[in-house]
């Protein structure tokens, strides 16, 4: 009995700019270009970026599996498609929240919900709970996935240096923060089954 | 006949030994297997080093080259690392392009050596905003025994200890690098981040340093990357099975003491190789 859970995310946006085409009198031919290309400053760079996607969904997908009951369906592949429409900060823990809640819509099994929190250490210690892009360059940036039974730590990824004691100040944050997230969940989902 | 047993029930196989706190190596739960490093051994490379923890064997080779900084950052070099998981190592991997679990390793690794600040990049800068090193650190794992993140971060920085980056002077008159091959000085090492990794057995048992059979029974894994600080660089939990906080804690303490074990072997083999 095999369950895959692909999970794509396409997080680039491409801007093009395109001339028209040659017109009367116009001696130049048909150009375009595309500023995303001209400001790559190095190959390994664009290396990298296509490598931090695939980091993200192998961090994504693992979650999902870890909660599916994957033994209740054999041979199914459930395929979860991201996509970011706009990204302000703590985009992991958003991408983690919508694949839950895509799950939940799908009628998936699963033997807990999960939920990402993001949040943000100063160089001073202070806790930003779900970091907008400028917090997210403080020193460091915690993504926890937590699911809903126990509050345990599903998933982490880390950005930046941070001490123990830290660490278990962001999780238990986190813990507390996964309460409101879930109790959204459940409201969103009674007010969408109520009306029907 | 417990080799049938293995073979049709791997996990109750497991099961058996986890319950006696022991493992079908005869490591403790909390043991690493035997870990040597090999420096220097790649003569036409600027660095390398081969770590093998137990059967998983990983080569790191540093080559430094020349490149013109970005323009927002114009006194940083480049520190660019890559994990290659070559078919050799295990047959789940083919040859081709980087597979999923090649790229993720090269991501830690980047984000290892970008968190822990173990090269201060503009250490690599000779002349801003027109020449910068570059280096480029090889990590080619050459038998897949499970714990690929900790060797590879092992190598990478018993590697960078071994890179020696002869002195580089830029000619007023002809604007030209002149590279000085004879004067040679090592990178300053600043931080020392060690990777420890464990296996989550059915949702509650933590094994520490998983070969690649406990790795494809676990229910989930966890790396924690420390630095001679006890500052953490990377706590990389892809999923899986979930942990309480406590359970964090005792695999932090772990790391603690696996820190200082891999130090003292790093410290040891720096000093019996006889300066150049």
């Amino acid at each position: 009995m095999e369950e895959e859970t692909h999970t794509d995310a396409k997080i680039r946006a491409e801007n093009g700019t395109g001339s028209s085409p040659r017109g009367p009198g116009c001696s130049l031919r048909h150009f375009a270009c595309e500023q995303n290309l001209l400001s790559r400053p190095d190959g390994s760079a664009s290396f990298l970026q296509g490598v931090a996607e695939k980091s993200r969904e192998r961090l994504i997908r693992n979650t999902c599996e870890a909660v599916v009951l994957g033994t209740l369906h054999p041979r199914t592949s459930i395929t979860v498609v991201l996509q970011v429409v706009s990204d302000a900060g703590s985009l992991l823990a958003c991408c983690l929240n919508a694949a839950c809640m895509a799950l939940v819509d799908a009628g998936v099994p699963m033997r807990a919900l999960f939920c990402g929190v993001a949040c943000a250490l100063d160089s001073d210690g202070t806790l930003v709970l779900d970091p907008t892009s400028k917090q997210e360059k403080a020193r460091a940036v915690l993504t926890f996935a937590l699911d809903s039974v126990e509050r345990k730590l599903l998933m982490s990824s880390t950005k930046g240096l941070y001490s123990d004691t830290e660490l278990q100040q962001c999780l238990a944050a986190a813990q507390a923060a996964s309460q409101h997230v879930f109790r959204f969940y459940r409201e969103s989902l009674q007010r969408r089954y109520s009306k029907s | 006949m417990a080799a049938g047993f293995k073979t049709v029930e791997p996990l109750e196989y497991y099961r058996r030994f986890l319950k006696e706190n022991c493992r079908p190596d005869g490591r403790e739960l909390g043991e690493f297997r035997t870990t040597t490093v090999n420096i220097g051994s790649i003569s036409t490379a600027d660095g390398s080093a081969l770590v093998k923890l137990g059967n998983t064997t990983v080569i790191c080779g540093v080559k430094a080259e020349f490149a013109a900084p970005s323009t927002d950052a114009p006194d940083k070099g480049y520190v660019v690392p890559n994990v290659d998981l070559p078919p050799l190592c295990s047959s789940r991997f083919r040859s081709g392009p980087p597979g999923e679990e090649a790229q993720v390793a090269s991501q830690f690794i980047a984000d290892v050596i970008e968190n822990s600040q173990i090269i201060q990049k503009e250490d690599l800068c000779i002349s801003p905003g027109k020449l910068v090193w570059v280096l480029y650190c090889d990590l080619i794992c050459l038998d897949y025994d499970g714990n690929i993140l900790d060797a590879c971060t092992f190598a990478l920085l018993a590697a960078l200890k071994n890179v020696q980056l002869p002195e580089v002077t830029i000619n007023e008159e002809t604007a030209l690098a002149e590279v000085n091959l004879k004067k040679k000085s090592y990178l300053n090492i600043r931080t020392h981040p060690v990777a420890t990794s464990f296996a989550v057995f059915d949702d509650t048992l933590l094994i520490v340093d998983p070969t690649g059979e406990e790795e494809h029974l676990a229910t989930g894994t966890l790396t924690i990357v420390m630095d001679e600080e006890g500052k953490l660089c990377c706590l990389h939990k892809p999923g899986g099975s979930g942990l309480t906080g406590a359970k964090l804690q005792d695999c932090m303490s772990r790391a603690v003491t696996r820190h200082k074990e891999v130090k003292k072997l790093m410290d040891e083999v720096i000093k019996s190789m006889k300066p150049k």
